[in-house]
């Protein structure tokens, strides 16, 4: 029985292929090593910063190596993880379709993907950025002497990419849902991605115009940027927190779209409040593009808009804690399995929650003034990217780890790695909260001898982390070769790519599946089976 | 290749087509309205900043271009709707003809464009390439044209685009009467043709208008 | 086939588009002030409306494809309102 990926073993068939699934494990393998060329940089910073002094690195090479992470992990990692892994392989699984709406385009958004991140790795190796990911002006037009401007279209060619793929899921969930599949009996991963989608393909444009005015200024001198020639650097922050605020909303909405498949699967019951959590995902959407400002309340931003985006964020906070009050609702009277992937749902919940109450205290202006630019906010976004985003990812990449690759991960070493990563991340990051709160600046690579403490207990957690982050490498690479062979179904779990061969068939489903129960309907669901 | 009613592999009927084929064209005009949205914010800033000199500047441009252009793209809008009709009544030469003329048209604009723009080089109205004016107005001007020519630019190179794919769609024209997806895919490209009328419309009150009452 | 012509429908809205093309014109010449800019903004979304309802055939389309037209708009919408906030409360 041929499947995607016995169907043909050419290397043309690969390159070439339209198919969702072929294109996920394209993206997946290219981020695979995106993700640890991104570590690298983390494991030299947290090297540098083990000791006060500047040891190991100048203080230049430093600057270069704390972009290259932000940009590499943001834009190159984090914004395509699940979307273009999980969402390409699952989304028309999910909703009973034979593929995306426009399968060249998504292979054309893979080989952009790699076009832009070719791109920027060239910045880089030719010496990089030192701007800091965020790139502001006048620095980074007038005074900066590294690789902007390549830096910028790396960026800008790879965006290009994000709103391909928001574009294909926007009209694939709309137009190519099976027969009966209503919105309201859509998994809450497909709400998910589709209000995603929605910041993906509006937001994006903003961030590459943005990046079309600063090359402009970089290379030409314009001077949009240019505060002697009456140009206002604040107009870059503007338009470059217009996009990368809901930026991070693009890469947490689709872990908590998977949140919700693990929690409802690994306590056998339906999700508790399915409508406020599905609207919930297009309220986080919308609101997250009415808060930019709150990342320039000490920019010169007058206090009237520091006021409207200080309550606004607030305003956001809600939708989240709505979910999070949903998923602890749904795990109450559950019969919980605690496999690896609901190790990570769990983990999800409580980091996520810490990175999201944290973002509150910055949302307060009086706090804000105090704590931005410190280690306060670096811990904030890490627990909320880290902890909660790259571990929906791991969760959702062991839950449907059988569907894709037809075989099983061995579980116990799963386990271990979803606790060591657990361990290791909350070592990491949380020393980082008292670092920030005792005034510890980020961006430095040197700070007084007192603070060395907090920094060795991070740099030691990061130690911790980087091996748990290779665990999987190892096991799933194994399980590849010599996991179990994969059931359909082996979680018991409800959903339609659950009821096609693990692996699929290269159009997915033999019949056009017709959908008439609810979501989520875990009386009626197979048993888990033991594998 | 493609199955009875001409749709591909992964589709299920004509219709779904279509309605793939419009949804993924709008939201890709979205994206499209961000993008210049950006430089409309840019614009908007410096406007607000210094309303006198953007009016100066809105002086300096060739109104007289400007206005024979947009009339040029309006007509190009209509002849590309009337094209669409045409198709639909399998009235193939009337469509080849009108898409003759919207392409026509398409490249007077960036003839004229052309033209306009060796213009403003002689006059030193180039930011970042030749840039020389002087007096109390000099910076807003020049934050004027950074915008003038940034967005009429990006305008220009998307019509390019589009005047390519109505060459495609011109050079397959006789498909119209044998491929349903024909129409589809014209319907789809006029969207985009039209789009780029309607920027050109904004730009054109953004900076041809200004100060020309003073 | 030589019987074919385009509807009136176009037609009139390209004479209305040329009429609003001349309108603009003359008022961009009239000392209205502050207003300029206005009316300027005005016609053009006049015109903009005239093409995206008759030649992009907003007019009879359902509500999802007007929603997708809008979207864009309305999201312009916010970038200007809330980003013009800062500059125009500035002291």
């Amino acid at each position: 029985m041929k499947n995607y990926l016995t169907d043909d073993y050419t290397l043309r068939s690969w390159f070439f292929t339209t198919d969702h699934k072929r294109i996920a494990i394209l993206y997946f393998a290219s981020l695979i090593l995106l993700f640890f060329i991104g570590g690298a940089a983390a494991t030299m910073i947290r090297i540098e910063l083990a000791t006060p002094r500047a040891d190991l690195v100048s203080s230049d090479t430093y600057n270069r190596l704390f972009t290259m992470h932000g940009i590499i992990m943001v834009w190159f990692f984090l914004i395509p993880s699940i979307p273009n892994t999980i969402g390409n392989f699952i989304v028309p699984l999910m909703i009973g379709a034979r593929d995306l709406a426009f399968p060249r385009l998504n292979l054309a958004s893979w080989y952009l993907f790699m076009l832009g991140a070719a791109i920027t790795l060239l910045a880089i190796f030719m010496g990089g950025v030192d701007t800091g990911w965020t790139l502001y002006t006048p620095f980074s037009t007038l005074y900066s002497n590294s690789y902007v401007a390549v830096a910028a279209a790396g960026i800008f060619v790879a965006g290009f990419s994000s709103i391909l793929t928001g574009l294909n899921f926007i009209v694939t969930i709309h137009k190519l849902r099976a027969p009966g599949l209503t919105w309201y009996r859509l998994p809450l991963f497909i709400w998910s991605l589709y209000a995603t989608s929605v910041i993906l393909v509006l937001a994006t444009p903003v961030l590459a115009i943005t990046l079309v005015l600063l090359a402009a200024e970089r290379i030409f001198g314009i001077g949009v940027f240019d505060p002697r020639i009456g140009g206002d650097p604040l107009l870059f922050q503007h338009l470059f927190w217009f996009y990368s605020h809901p930026a991070v909303y693009i890469m947490i909405l689709p872990g908590m779209g998977v949140v919700n498949e693990l929690i409802t699967c690994y306590s056998r019951k339906k999700i508790f409040g399915y409508k406020f959590v599905a609207w919930a995902s297009l309220a986080i959407a919308l609101a997250g593009f009415l808060v930019w400002g709150h990342h320039m309340f000490v920019s010169g931003q007058s206090l009237t808009a520091s006021l409207v985006f200080s309550f606004m964020s607030f305003v956001v906070a809600v939708p989240s804690a709505i979910k999070v009050f949903n998923w602890t609702a749904t795990l109450h009277k559950g019969t919980l399995r605690f496999d690896a992937p609901m190790l990570y749902a769990l983990g999800f919940i409580g980091l996520f929650t810490m990175g999201g109450l944290t973002g509150l205290f910055l949302a307060c202006l009086a706090f804000d003034v105090y704590a931005t630019d410190t280690y306060f906010v670096v811990a904030h976004f890490h627990y909320i990217m880290v902890g909660g985003m790259v571990t929906a990812y791991f969760g959702g990449l062991h839950y449907w780890w059988p569907k894709i690759t037809g075989r099983m991960y061995p579980e116990y070493w799963a386990r271990a790695a979803a606790i060591l990563i657990f361990l290791g991340f909350n070592l990491t990051f949380f020393p980082q909260f008292i670092l920030g709160a005792e005034g510890m600046p980020r961006r430095y690579h040197v700070y007084p001898p007192e603070f060395q403490v907090w920094n060795v207990l991070s740099s030691g957690g990061a130690t911790i982390l980087a091996v748990a982050y290779l665990m999987p490498l190892f096991y799933l690479g194994y399980s590849i070769f010599f996991g179990a062979k994969a059931p359909a179904n082996p979680w018991g779990a409800t959903g339609l790519e659950w009821q096609t061969p693990s692996p699929p068939p290269k159009y997915n489903f033999e019949r056009q599946p017709v959908v008439s129960a609810p979501p989520y309907d875990y009386e009626h669901a197979p048993e888990p089976q033991n594998v | 290749m493609s199955e009875p009613g001409d749709i591909a592999a992964h589709l299920s009927s004509p219709k779904q087509r279509d309605e793939v084929l419009e949804l993924g064209m709008w939201t890709f005009l979205s994206t499209e309205i961000l993008l210049f949205g950006g430089l409309v914010m840019t614009y908007m800033v410096y406007h607000h900043a210094d309303p006198v000199s953007f009016a100066e500047a809105g002086r300096q441009t060739r109104i007289v271009i400007g206005t024979i252009n947009t009339a040029v793209l309006l007509t190009s809008s209509f002849c590309v709707a009337a094209a669409i009709q045409a198709g639909q009544a399998g009235a193939v030469r009337p469509l080849k003809g009108l898409l003759v003329v919207a392409i026509v048209l398409g490249l007077i604009f960036l003839g004229l464009k052309g033209v306009e723009y060796a213009g403003e080089y002689s006059d030193h109205l180039v930011p970042g390439v030749d840039f020389a004016q002087s007096g109390p107005h000099a910076q807003g001007i020049r934050l004027f044209f950074i915008f003038y020519f940034l967005a009429t630019g990006l305008h220009a190179i998307h019509l390019l685009c589009g005047i390519v794919v109505l060459i495609v769609f011109l050079r397959c024209a006789r498909q119209v009467v044998r491929r349903p997806r024909y129409l589809a895919g014209l319907r789809t490209a006029g969207l985009y043709w039209h789009f780029i009328d309607v920027v050109w419309i904004f730009l054109y009150a953004l900076i041809y208008l200004p100060g020309r009452s003073g | 086939m030589t019987s074919w012509r385009p509807s009136n429908g176009l037609f009139l809205c390209w004479a209305a588009l040329m009429v609003l093309l001349a309108l603009t014109v003359t008022l961009a010449y009239q000392p209205l002030g502050f207003f300029n800019f206005v009316v300027a903004l005005a016609i053009a979304t006049a015109k903009a409306g005239l093409v995206m309802i008759i030649f992009m055939e907003l007019g009879n389309r359902p509500g999802l494809v007007r929603a997708f037209a809008g979207a864009g708009f309305f999201w312009l919408m916010i970038l200007l309102w809330l980003g013009l906030m800062d500059f125009v409360t500035r002291a």
